[in-house]
């Protein structure tokens, strides 16, 4: 590191007028955050909406959902579609049965309902982990259906960098 | 060269939870990619993929071209006897696969 430029630094800790410039570098950070807020405003996202999706309509029939318990672990942004690591699991679901079946449904996939993982009534853990193709820039959808009848949902937005089939799409 | 690859851990202790990893060689082809000169490629992927653990389903999956290409699934089940756990699946051409794999269970 350059000596000389630790000086200035150190400097204005000692000097009397430092507190101004606390208040003048404080005002200028608050107002580049101020900046970088719109931005984040933009996206347009409400985890505790469900997105359009028919196919997720048309499973769920009018059943009301909470937006608990299920868990859906998916990068917040992926490099490439076409493989997206994804964990799925049920808080709090230890007795065989709890859960009957785990759905995961997608926003903008060509085939929106990806995948159904049904379990008997023999198996006492729910988690699942796999690898799902995901095209574009989205919300994915994880519903679990419990064995009193509960729905847990759980949306999740992925960015994605390159979309899996591009081709012919 | 087998169509799938089933990991199981070593030791498991009945009644304790373990975990099952597969991973299967197939091209998942999801019906919207193109060949070199222009032509669709025949969608195939796996419909229905069902894991049993002594001759009992286990996990029932129904899966799509969601799915990525050369699929792995990671999923828990219960320790009962020693035996066999298999899977089945079959795809958009109709075919049939199984692979097994030996379950030891100690206790």
């Amino acid at each position: 590191m350059n000596p000389e430029h630790l000086i200035p630094v150190a400097a204005p800790a000692a000097s009397p007028a430092s507190p101004a410039r606390r208040v003048l570098l404080g005002a200028a950070g608050a107002l580049a955050a101020a900046q970088c807020l719109p931005a984040v405003a933009q996206i347009p996202t409400n985890l505790n909406e469900l997105p359009e999706i028919p196919a997720l309509q048309e499973f769920l029939a009018g059943r009301r959902v909470q937006f608990a318990r299920m868990q859906l672990e998916i990068p917040r942004v992926a490099d490439n579609g076409n493989s997206v690591p994804i964990k799925l699991g049920v808080l709090g679901a230890v007795a065989p049965g709890a859960v009957q079946s785990i759905h995961l449904f997608s926003e903008k996939n060509p085939v929106p309902r990806m995948a159904v993982f049904h379990f008997p009534a023999s198996t006492a853990r729910f988690d699942i982990e796999s690898r799902v193709r995901l095209a574009g820039t989205q919300r994915v959808v994880a519903v679990a259906t419990l064995a009193d009848g509960a729905l847990c949902v759980k949306v999740a937005e992925v960015l994605v960098a390159i979309a899996a089939c591009l081709d012919g799409s | 060269m087998a169509d799938a690859r089933i990991q199981i851990p070593p030791a498991i202790k009945r009644g304790e939870n373990f975990e099952v990893k597969i991973a299967i060689r197939h091209a998942m082809e999801t019906g919207y990619r193109v060949d070199d000169v222009g032509k669709p490629i025949k969608r195939n992927v796996i419909r229905e993929l069902v894991c049993k653990y002594n001759g009992t389903e286990a996990l029932r999956v129904d899966m799509s071209s969601g799915f990525a290409a050369n699929p792995l699934l990671q999923f828990w089940l219960v320790a009962g006897n020693s035996g066999e756990i298999s899977f089945e699946w079959d795809d958009d051409t109709g075919t049939k696969y199984a692979e097994r794999a030996a379950v030891t269970v100690a206790g």
